[in-house]
């Protein structure tokens, strides 16, 4: 049985919705998603389940929650996806409220079970096609379908107005240029070798972070630019709530502003989905092979410029430091080698986790799960004990993850298991790391 | 009885099993090819490589976590397909049909063999049972499948060694051995035919698109 705490949990993105639910209207949306839209995958993947339940190993909540049965990956595609193809769609508007919960909230997509099974079954796909069936029937979270809306109507996942856009750069530029005079953030600059782009959080929340990049590109003399038009944000929240259509919008709007721009390179913040969305669940449904242009994560710039010399490192972190490797860059991208090439180049004491690379627990807050808003936050965390329990053994006093949501979770760990840590992206260290040019000591 | 399962039973058996295979095999690749990204993303290198360290014991983190697991779960396999090819009273029925020989087990391995499909398949049973996290998902349909699989080769043992009356054993045993066949491309047996692909398809997207091991 499912927590009951959990099962109570007041969501009127869910709760109101599915009181607006008919039975014919149930049925249509889950025979057109399970008959039209998906094909290949679903339907093998229903067949060649065994249901042995050796994935059940592989998920942070199941592992959380005391390796309660119900948690397990092959239980939630039971209580979801098998009944409403063995229903035939006949489903009640309950049945869809729990579905949502299931696949909304206990889990993050992070894609480690379907590491985990035997016949690579990829298991988080089936639970993204139960949000598919949530989102076209109306019923989802009502924070992370405000972040959906926000990229319907303005293209960026924060409600950022084109003016508080540039306002937003601008600041940052001037603020950078305190510490590296003649500081620019060139904005649409055509044929730059890099188009650095963002998600919306950063301009709204934590700017700080568009100044340390900007101090970086300077530093390492990169010719560079952000565009100062749509397109400009990476992010995409409609990709997890289901809403496949605004996901297809937005990951579109992003690489048609960096194809305008005729850029070599597209070079992306310290952000898991935003790669996700935009090397491949994007292209996936625009029916590319994969992006028009390279999309380079972070973690990859940082090595190339400090690899090459263009970045050098002058003083080290000295405290213990551990690390979170972020599901989508990690099992998606395999960055866990130049991350810790990083991390070591910046930190005396390093402390690795266990288990780590593409076996790392999922921070439980990326997937949509932490964007279904603070309703679920006691939901979430009984989810990821074993997380705190990681970060505990390694006796480390900083976190280092180079993703927004894993930063967010990881901070909801710290303050709720009481860990005493706390985290940082890889830009806040580098600027506190590197070595500055002679003209950034002279008095401004 | 005996002309009839020896004669046409095992020829509907074994073209309901081969025919019903090649359809579904037709109608994945149709639908496949619905999916706009699934077959240009199937690799052959990455493929391979995932199937290699799925198919090599104690080679993935799982298997490692659930060594008994695995080692029942692999000779189970390897003896379920070995030993109907390859025991002599098969070899026997080829040759005297089709006029085609070829090498046979020792008797005494084939036993084993057999018994070793038996037991591994009541440990499944067994961990159905006793593992919460099986037991959650395990409705009546697995239990029967598990039956379906054990009962050909319990039977064909039985008759092998003669415990109960050898004839309407033998009958038994076709009986099980074509359920068994025809029961393959339309259940969850049907693994048999989707592994090779499955794997290859998530190794594939491991590999030569999200650039990590799947293992």
């Amino acid at each position: 049985m499912a927590d009951l705490a959990d099962a109570q949990v007041v969501d009127p993105g869910v709760d109101d919705q599915i009181k607006k639910l008919t039975p014919e209207r149930i049925q249509r949306t889950i025979q057109r998603v399970i008959k039209q839209e998906s094909a290949a995958r679903l339907k093998v993947y229903l067949q060649t389940c065994v249901h042995c339940g050796l994935c059940a190993e592989a998920c942070h909540t199941y592992l959380s929650r005391d390796r309660d049965p119900d948690y397990a990956p092959v239980a939630k595609v039971k209580d979801t996806l098998w009944e409403m193809v063995k229903r035939k769609g006949r489903v009640s508007p309950e049945f869809i409220k729990n579905a949502a919960r299931i696949a909304f909230t206990e889990c993050g997509a992070c894609r480690r079970c379907s590491m985990y099974c035997p016949f690579g079954i990829d298991i988080a796909y089936l639970m993204m096609t139960v949000r598919r069936i949530c989102a076209l029937l109306g019923v989802v979270p009502q924070y992370l379908q405000d972040t959906v809306n926000s990229h319907a109507s303005t293209l960026n996942q924060m409600w950022v107005q084109q003016d508080d856009w540039i306002d937003a750069l601008i600041w940052q530029e001037e603020d950078a240029a305190d510490d590296l005079p003649g500081l620019r953030i060139p904005l649409d600059k055509e044929g730059a070798d890099v188009m650095y782009s963002v998600i919306a959080p950063e301009p709204k929340i934590l700017a700080q972070l568009i100044a340390n990049m900007a101090t970086i590109f300077n530093v390492a003399g990169v010719n560079w630019t952000m565009p100062s038009l749509d397109g400009w944000d990476n992010s995409n929240m409609a990709m997890y709530s289901g809403d496949f259509e605004v996901m297809g919008r937005v990951e579109r709007a992003h690489w048609e502003r960096a194809m305008q721009l005729k850029v070599k390179r597209v070079v992306m913040g310290e952000c898991g989905h935003a790669y996700r969305g935009a090397v491949y669940d994007g292209p996936k449904w625009l029916g590319w092979k994969e992006p028009p242009i390279p999309m380079v994560h972070a973690v990859e710039y940082y090595y190339e410029l400090m690899k090459s010399g263009r970045i050098k490192i002058k003083q080290k972190i000295k405290e213990p430091v551990t690390v979170q490797d972020p599901c989508n860059i990690i099992r998606g991208r395999g960055l866990h080698d130049k991350l810790r090439w990083i991390i070591n180049e910046l930190c005396e004491d390093f402390r690795d986790v266990d288990p780590r690379f593409e076996h790392n627990y999922c921070c439980a807050a990326g997937g949509g799960v932490i964007n279904c808003g603070p309703n679920w936050k006691p939901s979430r965390m009984k989810s990821i004990r074993v997380k705190a329990e990681q970060f505990e053994r390694t006796g480390a006093k900083l976190i280092i993850t180079p993703c927004h949501n894993c930063h967010s979770g990881i901070e909801d760990i710290i303050g709720t298991y009481k860990l005493g840590m706390h985290v940082s992206f890889i830009n806040e260290l580098l600027i506190k790391c590197m070595e500055m040019p002679e003209a950034a000591k002279e008095p401004a | 009885m005996y002309e009839f399962v020896r004669g046409p039973l095992v020829w509907i058996a074994f073209i309901v099993f081969v025919g019903g295979s090649i359809l579904k095999l037709f109608w994945m690749y149709l639908e496949a090819r619905r999916e706009k990204s699934v077959l240009p993303t199937l690799s052959f290198k990455y493929g391979l490589r995932s199937l290699i360290h799925w198919m090599i014991p104690l080679s993935s983190r799982n298997q490692r976590l659930h060594p008994v697991v695995t080692l029942v779960s692999y000779l189970f396999h390897v003896c379920l397909l070995v030993t109907p090819l390859f025991i002599l009273g098969h070899a026997v029925l080829w040759e005297e049909s089709w006029g085609i020989s070829w090498w046979s087990l020792p008797d005494d391995l084939a036993d084993v063999m057999t018994l070793m499909v038996v037991f591994g398949g009541l440990f499944f049973v067994f961990r159905r049972i006793i593992a919460p996290e099986v037991r959650n998902v395990t409705t009546w349909r697995d239990y029967l499948m598990l039956l379906v699989v054990i009962a050909p080769f319990l039977t064909g043992y039985l008759a092998h060694q003669q415990l109960l009356p050898y004839k309407p054993m033998l009958i038994i045993h076709i009986i099980t051995g074509a359920l068994w066949l025809i029961a393959i491309p339309f259940t969850w047996l049907s693994h048999m035919l989707w592994f090779v692909f499955t794997r290859a398809y998530m190794g594939s997207e491991f590999g030569a698109v999200r650039k990590a091991r799947d293992w």
